[in-house]
């Protein structure tokens, strides 16, 4: 086993180098640049900036200048919002988005699955319906619009939470971003295990233990949950490294100070470091989740074993 | 099961006597709710099991046998209901909320099931499975359980039980995986036992090993078994009373001896009437020679690659040298695992082989795409599921003049309705159904639909893997019929693939035995049948003619009296 993780964080590397060799010339490759966009620069200013970044040096000089400081942890100045360097910016900003990522995850994954079980028990009747309905909404219904309805219903009508802002990390102002964060994954949790739990209650294993007599709680919860959760692992890691790293969405309508907007502000912006550095952190984190993902796999099922 | 044991069966000293059954059903009835309306598939039968007795439900799919027993278990499919009476020693138990049906389920009445493959939770080892039934029903501590577990497994014959404990089901054969279902369902000593068609889904040898040690426990433990099989076979060899189930009814009940020598009931009859019979002559000697292989391999790698070291080499057929003349069937008879089918998609170049193939004194191996599609065309091949090698989305017509379109494209859409008609007028099926789809008809009229596939193209050889081993035995017959007539009016050559014996017997002039991918007999039926030359081959027949011959299993040893159960 430690062998395998070891064996799939080896090949973790020639992944990122691709990851970044393509993500740093594509960038290359539309136009404009860091400077372009602001206007009554002075051409000479201009060069001066692209000087003092070393944006005038040759493609390849600039490329293996950034692998270099890569190698050394050193993401670069941001561009764009030029007293602070990358790495400053994420590590002010990643674990404001890690928290309220990873409590919408873990509220998700709680409140999806016992929804999801409880209809699959109840199937075709009206706890089924329920859930399905409400599945059907949460994944329907847009970031954009529940954020909103949040923010007038309980800050500007009820006035039990602020509007937004982060509040230096106090809990009222979290429950909007995480509640928001969380519906959706809710409706795609609940539905997954919905699924996977009618699947596996008709498993002839079932069958095997009802006529054995063992306890509803043991058929249900040792047998047919162990299998069924399969699925939701599966789903888990590519969303958690999704929610961990920030929504633009939810981080602009509560102003939280995350990471998730730098990734659409820096392309815009053609704030080349900065977006190598989300390109990077993102594809760390679904690296890492992916081998979790297997991970959870082989504890849950024996028949998946790693060498 | 006979006298000799009630001096001292362990059940003696139960309060009800000897005379009171163990189970009793009344008026059982079993509906299922569907988008068509209910349909009722158990329609107010009466049973009774005694105490050291085996009762063996006998039937044909549909018939309700089993699900006369799941309603009493419980188990019924969410959209079944039972009506009527399940009596355990007196006590009702059809319609108990599932906390009091437990305490009689698997506590008092054990049931196993056909799919040993699947019947086992995949996710557990096998002694936390064995485990759980003890400390539930005998309130075992954990380290008594494992204790007995070791016990249990041992008695139904796993060797190194100790060990096995640790094992998943996924690292058991099926025959293994059956043997722990039986230890689980008896873990809690009940004095019934449920075996639905436990044997079915294993191979002959395994399962005469399966019947034995179902016997054996009975013999020592006084449980009553209901034993429910499509096969009347099993059933004289196993069962002191036999019920026969037909459309939701008993027709006919009584004595093992008497209902399956002297039935009462015609459709009983019938059914005993169904076992394949007849012969098959052999071709002249001079026929001409239509398929021939030398020294045929195949081989499946598995795994393997840069990180992982060399593949796992498996050598399915392993010099296999095959010589089928005009006229003549060879039935190739072998377990799973065998070879056998390898064997026959390699014959007709459906899978890869080394080795020299000829067809119609061409070979076979060398020839290109194209010309091999002219050689098919006279090459046909019926498969064994008839659920599964139909297309669901095309007409019967289309599918059995598909073929036609390949290797005829100069027929137009008359021509080919017009041999649509004839293929399924030869197969004795209505060619009025033809614009239907597969799904309206039954598993033998769908069997007759892939033979009609085959025949339109008027080939010369037919592969037949397994073609009746999915159908109940009076459809069987009236298959293994057809496919003599079609023999006898077309010239036609069989390869017949089969595990059943008594078909091959019946179809085939010559057989060829096959082991781990090699043959370890042939020659011509009559002669195999009557003095069998290999160990394997005698072992087979015995397994499969003979149940009541074979000795009691060797692989469940004789335990101290104060290991035992009961």
């Amino acid at each position: 086993m430690a062998r395998y993780v070891l064996r799939r964080l080896l090949t973790a590397i020639p992944t990122l180098f691709l990851i970044v060799t393509l993500s740093f010339f594509l960038l290359r490759v539309a136009p404009g640049g860091p400077f372009s966009q602001e206007h009554g620069l002075s051409p000479e200013v201009k060069a001066n900036l692209e000087r003092v970044y070393q944006l005038d040096a040759p493609l390849w000089r600039q490329y293996l200048n950034y692998l270099v400081g890569l190698l050394h942890g050193d993401f670069g100045p941001s561009y764009n919002l030029p007293d602070f360097t990358v790495a400053d910016l994420f590590r002010v900003g990643l674990p404001v988005s890690m928290q309220l990522g990873a409590s919408a995850l873990v509220l998700a994954l709680i409140i999806g699955s016992i929804l999801g079980i409880l209809a699959a028990l109840r199937q075709n009747r009206g706890v089924d319906y329920g859930v399905v309905a409400l599945a059907t909404a949460g994944s329907t219904i847009p970031t954009f619009v529940i954020a909103p309805l949040y923010q007038l219903v309980f800050a500007l009508t009820l006035a039990w939470v602020p509007v937004a802002g982060w509040g230096g990390g106090a809990l009222v102002n979290k429950i909007g971003p995480v509640l928001t964060l969380a519906l959706p994954q809710i409706a795609i949790v609940a539905r997954l295990m919905r699924g996977a739990m009618i699947e596996a209650l008709r498993a002839n294993h079932i069958r095997t233990a009802r006529a054995l007599g063992l306890s509803s709680f043991s058929v249900v919860v040792k047998h047919a949950l162990r299998g069924a959760v399969l699925p939701i692992i599966s789903y888990a890691g590519p969303a958690a490294a999704a929610l961990l790293t920030g929504s633009v969405v939810v981080e602009t309508v509560f102003a939280i100070p995350g990471v998730g907007r730098y990734f659409v502000d820096a392309a815009l912006n053609r704030d080349y470091t900065l977006v190598m550095g989300t390109v990077v952190v993102i594809a760390v984190f679904v690296i890492v989740f992916n081998l979790l993902v297997d991970l959870a796999y082989a504890l849950v099922d024996p028949r998946v074993r790693y060498e | 099961m006979e006298a000799t044991l009630s001096s001292d069966h362990p059940f003696s000293d139960h309060p009800s006597s000897d005379n009171a059954p163990l189970l009793e059903l009344n008026d059982l009835r079993v509906g299922f709710d569907t988008p068509d309306g209910e349909v009722q598939a158990v329609r107010g039968i009466r049973l009774a099991l005694h105490a050291r007795e085996t009762l063996a439900v006998v039937g044909e799919s549909g018939s309700g046998k089993s699900q006369t027993m799941m309603a009493a278990m419980g188990l019924l499919a969410k959209n079944g209901r039972a009506s009527g009476s399940v009596r355990y020693r007196g006590r009702e138990i059809l319609g108990l909320k599932a906390a009091a049906l437990n305490e009689v389920r698997g506590a008092k009445i054990g049931m196993i099931f056909q799919e040993p493959m699947t019947s086992l939770d995949p996710l557990y080892t096998i002694g936390n499975q064995i485990a759980e039934p003890l400390t539930r029903h005998l309130r075992l501590s954990g380290r008594a359980a494992r204790q007995r577990a070791v016990e249990l497994l041992t008695l139904v014959g796993i060797p190194d039980p100790a060990r096995r404990l640790e094992a998943y089901p996924h690292e058991l054969s099926g025959g293994q995986r059956q043997r722990v279902m039986i230890a689980m369902a008896l873990a809690a000593e009940p004095d019934v036992l449920i075996a639905d068609e436990p044997t079915t889904a294993l191979d002959v040898t395994v399962q005469a090993q399966i019947i034995d040690l179902l016997r054996t426990l009975q013999q020592r433990f006084g449980m009553g078994i209901v034993f429910i099989t499509h096969d009347l076979g099993l059933a004289r060899h196993f069962a002191d009373r036999v019920a026969v189930m037909r459309h939701g009814l008993v027709v006919e009940e009584g004595p093992a001896s008497e209902v399956l020598t002297t039935p009462k009931a015609e459709y009983t009859r019938m059914l005993l009437a169904a076992e394949p019979t007849g012969t098959k002559a052999p071709p002249p000697a001079d026929a001409p020679i239509v398929l021939e292989a030398r020294r045929l391999n195949v081989t499946f790698r598995i795994g393997g690659g840069l990180l992982a070291g060399p593949p796992l080499v498996i050598h399915a057929v392993n010099n296999v040298s095959v010589t089928l003349r005009e006229g003549q069937t060879i039935g190739i008879v072998g377990e799973s695992g065998s070879g056998k089918s390898t064997l026959g998609r390699a014959l007709i170049r459906l899978i890869e082989a080394q080795g020299d193939i000829r067809l119609f004194g061409e070979p076979a191996n060398a020839l290109d795409t194209q010309s091999l599609r002219a050689l098919r065309r006279q090459v046909q091949i019926v498969f064994q599921d008839p659920f599964g090698s139909l297309s669901p989305r095309m007409t019967v017509g289309e599918i059995i003049t598909e073929g036609l379109r390949v290797h005829a494209p100069h027929l137009d859409r008359r021509a080919r309705e017009r041999l649509a008609v004839q293929a399924l007028e030869d197969v004795s099926l209505d060619p009025g159904l033809r614009n239907r789809y597969p799904h309206e008809f039954s598993g033998g009229q769908r069997q007759r639909i892939a033979i009609a596939r085959a025949v339109i193209l008027k080939p010369r050889v037919l592969v037949l893997d397994e073609p009746t081993s999915a159908l109940d035995r009076s459809v069987q017959k009236d298959i293994v019929e057809l496919l003599r007539r079609l023999q006898g009016e077309h010239g036609l050559s069989y390869l017949f693939i089969s595990h059943d014996l008594s078909v091959v017997r019946a179809l085939s002039d010559w057989i060829m035995v096959m082991r781990a991918g090699q043959v370890v007999e042939a020659g011509p039926t009559d002669e195999v049948f009557r003095a069998p030359a290999a160990a394997y081959t005698r072992e087979l027949i015995a397994a499969a003619f003979g149940l009541s011959d074979t000795p009691v299993a060797p692989a469940a040893p004789d335990l101290p009296r104060g290991v035992a159960l009961g």
